[in-house]
């Protein structure tokens, strides 16, 4: 009888992971086979047209690339060099537990409210109206903690051993970080990056905000746009075009594929 | 290797190196140094300034109004003064409450058996799986739930479809890998003796199970409820999309309603004055409680470590 | 050991982690081109002895040093002294082989790039010249640029000596250099080491007493901090002075 109650549970659990790949992979068929007949050379690379309901999303792809490049360009630095005061310099517990603590935190802020606070201070405060430069750093904030997180890891990993020796061969402590620990980190570190971009790429609430959801090419980077994320919500939630809806899904879900195989890898190699 | 400076002893020398190296050593170590507790005081900073920007636009406008008003009032018509976020409370708590009877056990189950069965061959294919869940971006979740789960809905309940229900489901289906995650890791983080005392007494796999290792994961597991809890409260896109977004208390699962999130991205846009002011006290509400859930899994991992 | 040139003078040296005092007034001289063999049972300080030669502890919080060491002439506690530049004259080779995650070329370019060579023709005589003398040339000589984590433990430890020997060091500690080796790289190092102590003074610290009197000229004994006796190292192990030296060598205790 205990027999029959352990099989009996054992298989529900196998049964529920089974079922969580099995929306995985209904939600990607489902994106893949009806978003596949829209793709084509003049969906990729013609901007979209009558409110979207005609023409392509190369606005949007331009919109995502530079919004996306934008956050990573400010939070990689800026997380890379948190994790490394964290790990390399800092001495006081308590100035360590408050940084910590607000990284924490920022992991669980929801994005609505990043999209508030980039659009209070970018957008209204800073007088950058909706615009990519707003949305970017908005974003950059959003991939801030998770950056950070994933850098620190990859510092702590690596032994102090490499730091002893490399001292003792006469190198000051910035030798050490930027010759030896740094480049011993890189796997880790940039695995955290990628996966960012993955995350920030297919960001919709706080860009809405901060980054307006105007149709054309930016021209600049005060120029309100309308990346891809924000382009699928309008498209479906207007109802304006199912077909290219679809196909605006599977460019994001390649996307972030591309995205988390890279991760994948990096990490294969980093064990 | 966090030193006492070990360069300082010597930056007044001449020793072998010139004195014009020395210096530009310690000039290159002080910007370094000041440079990386920059980007620490950053993200303190950042923190900090969200709370206060949302604050500064809440706090005059709540004062006004009342904040009890506000959370209570039941009517939001904002072109004619009225700020009551009660039923966009309720909508937020019907849906979140659905996404954890729905995703919890699910979630808890393919914890266990991540953590406790599943040979290693299967984890290596079902965990990056679960990250990539993670990774699909919410506005697909709320496409998928307006082309797939909404119809269902409608076909199999009648109704409109976009509802409390179809809501659910997608923040169900949401928080899986975060509560997959920390609940895995919590689980696994028990030590193997308590298993192995348990089978030695005679115990089968899942009364150990059930009996031992559950219980000692407790607060791992209930921080990976609340952790799912703080996703499903305060993602947007998905939920706007599926959930119809009517400003009213739902009578059933199968009516459309607005949480608060939704109602913040879907009036901002041609807010001003008084209204936007409410949406930015609406976004304070969701930001204290959330800081409120953080603090309160914060202490349970702490607990569950010590 | 008076006819001997003497390379470093340790005068009263006393070390604390903190409040805990790990090393107790220690004197004594380590003479130039001469191997100095460090010998006590575990957690006696040799491990903290060997650091104090280099200043290794200015690294540690709460680490303070009392006393002289004189290098050369110089005490090398004081203000003046560069720590750059002192670390350059006194290597050191750690317990376990660490070889940088870079590859065998790196590892050992890697002093002589931080103290400012540049020249790629200069830093491949320096690479060859220190691997050669490491004993090490002939093994890696066509896999300079593979990852150093490749190569076997034994090769590994002398990859790092080869990497202290590219910054043109005058001094070597070795702390326990051969304790994570198999016997036949064992020997190979032991070999090693002789052959430097015709350009380099040496100390190192070991726990095989019978690896001291095969490598060593002289020998310190360290007990609880406290330097028990040193000498030459025949006479510490046929003759030794203190009853302690000799329960120690004919292993009564640690
Ligand atoms: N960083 C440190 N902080 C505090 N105590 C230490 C530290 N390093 C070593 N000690 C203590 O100093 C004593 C000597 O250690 P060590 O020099 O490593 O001994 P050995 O190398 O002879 O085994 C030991 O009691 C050890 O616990
Ligand atoms: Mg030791």
């Amino acid at each position: 009888m205990r027999k029959e109650i352990d099989a009996f549970l054992t298989a529900i659990v196998v049964m529920g992971s089974l079922l969580v790949v099995g929306i995985l992979i209904a939600i990607v068929t489902q994106v893949v086979v009806l978003g596949l007949p829209e793709i084509s050379w003049e969906f990729l690379a013609t901007e979209a047209a009558a409110g979207g309901k005609t023409g392509g999303i190369l606005n949007s792809i331009v919109a995502t690339l530079l919004i996306t490049f934008i956050g990573i360009l400010i939070a990689a630095p800026l997380g890379v060099g948190s994790a490394v005061y964290l790990e390399e310099y800092s001495t006081s517990n308590r100035l360590n537990g408050i940084i910590t603590m607000s990284v924490e935190t920022m992991a669980g802020i929801p994005s609505i409210v990043y999209g508030l606070f980039g659009l209070v201070f970018f957008v209204i405060m800073l007088g950058w109206g909706w615009s990519i430069l707003a949305g970017g750093c908005t974003l950059a904030l959003m991939a801030l903690p998770l950056i950070m997180r994933t850098s620190q890891e990859a510092i702590r990993a690596v032994s102090n051993e490499y730091r002893e020796n490399s001292m003792a061969l006469g190198a000051s402590r910035e030798q050490t970080l930027f010759r030896l620990v740094l480049p011993a980190a890189f796997p880790g570190i940039l695995s955290g990056i990628v996966l960012s971009v993955g995350r920030i790429a297919g960001e919709t609430a706080a860009v809405l905000l901060t980054a307006g959801s105007a149709l054309g090419i930016p021209r600049s980077l005060f120029d309100t746009a309308r990346p891809l994320p924000v382009h699928l919500y309008i498209l479906a939630s207007e109802g304006i075009s199912m077909s290219k809806a679809y196909g605006t899904a599977l460019v994001l879900i390649v996307l972030v594929l591309v995205f988390n195989f890279c991760v994948y890898r990096l990490r294969k190699i980093l064990s | 290797m966090k030193s006492a400076d070990f360069d300082q002893l010597n930056h007044r020398g001449e020793g072998r190196f010139p004195p014009l190296l020395l210096n530009f050593r310690t000039i290159s170590r002080k910007i370094a140094s000041a440079t990386f507790f920059f980007c620490a005081l950053f993200v303190v900073a950042t923190v900090l300034s969200i709370v206060v920007m949302l604050g500064v636009k809440a706090v005059p406008f709540l004062n006004r109004v009342g904040v009890w008003t506000f959370l209570t009032g039941t009517e939001w018509k904002p072109l004619r003064g009225h700020f009551g976020i009660a039923p966009m409370i309720a909508g937020t708590a019907y849906v979140t409450l659905g996404a954890l009877i729905l995703g919890g056990p699910l979630g808890l189950g393919v914890a266990v058996f991540l953590a406790e069965l599943a040979p290693s061959r299967i984890k290596e294919i079902l965990n990056p799986l679960i990250d990539l869940l993670a990774g699909i971006p919410s506005v697909v979740y709320g496409f998928y739930g307006i082309t797939v789960i909404v119809p269902w809905i409608r076909r199999i309940f009648g109704g409109p479809g976009f509802s409390v229900l179809a809501a659910s489901v997608v923040l169900g289906v949401m928080i899986l890998p975060t509560i997959v995650n920390v609940a895995r890791e919590a689980i696994a983080a028990v030590p193997d003796d308590y298993r192995e005392g348990s089978l030695a007494l005679g115990a089968s796999r899942w009364q150990t199970i059930f009996g031992v290792v559950l219980p000692a994961a407790r607060s791992g597991i209930i921080a990976a409820i609340i952790l799912g809890l703080g996703r499903a409260f305060g993602e947007t896109m998905a939920v706007v999309m599926v959930a119809g977004n009517m400003v009213a208390f739902p009578k059933s699962i199968l009516e459309p309603t607005r949480t608060l999130t939704s109602n913040v991205v879907l009036e901002m846009g041609y807010a001003t004055g008084d209204h936007q002011a409410a949406l930015f006290a609406t976004g304070f509400v969701l930001l204290l409680f959330i800081l409120t859930l953080n603090l309160a899994s914060h202490w349970l991992t702490k607990k569950g470590v010590s | 050991m008076s006819e001997e040139k003497i390379k470093i003078e340790v005068r009263n040296l006393n070390l604390f982690y903190g409040t805990f005092q790990a090393l107790r007034d220690i004197s004594l001289q380590i003479p130039e081109k001469r191997i100095t063999a460090i010998i006590g049972p575990s957690g006696c300080g040799k491990s903290s002895f060997l650091r104090t030669l280099n200043r290794l502890h200015d690294l540690i919080p709460g680490a303070v040093v009392k006393g002289e060491v004189i290098l050369d002439g110089r005490n090398i506690y004081t203000d003046s002294v560069d720590v750059v530049e002192l670390r350059k004259r006194v290597g050191m080779v750690f317990q376990r082989p660490c070889a940088f995650p870079m590859s065998v070329y790196d590892n050992v370019a890697y002093g002589p790039r931080l103290h400012g060579v540049r020249r790629k023709r200069q830093l491949d005589e320096i690479v060859e010249k220190s691997l050669k003398m490491a004993n090490l040339w002939e093994e890696v000589k066509d896999r300079l640029h593979e990852r150093a984590q490749n190569l076997s433990g034994g090769q590994q430890q002398r990859l790092v000596i080869a990497r202290v020997l590219a910054v043109n060091p005058e001094v070597i500690l070795m702390d326990e250099p051969a304790s994570a080796l198999d016997p036949i790289s064992t020997a190979r190092l032991e070999e090693l080491i002789i052959e430097l102590k015709k350009n380099y003074t040496i100390v190192i610290v070991t726990h095989n007493l019978q690896q001291a009197a095969r490598v060593s000229d002289y020998t310190a004994f360290l007990l609880n901090g406290e330097l028990v006796e040193v000498g030459r190292t025949q006479e510490i192990f046929v003759n030794p002075k203190d009853k302690r030296t000799e329960d120690y060598i004919t292993g009564r205790f640690g």
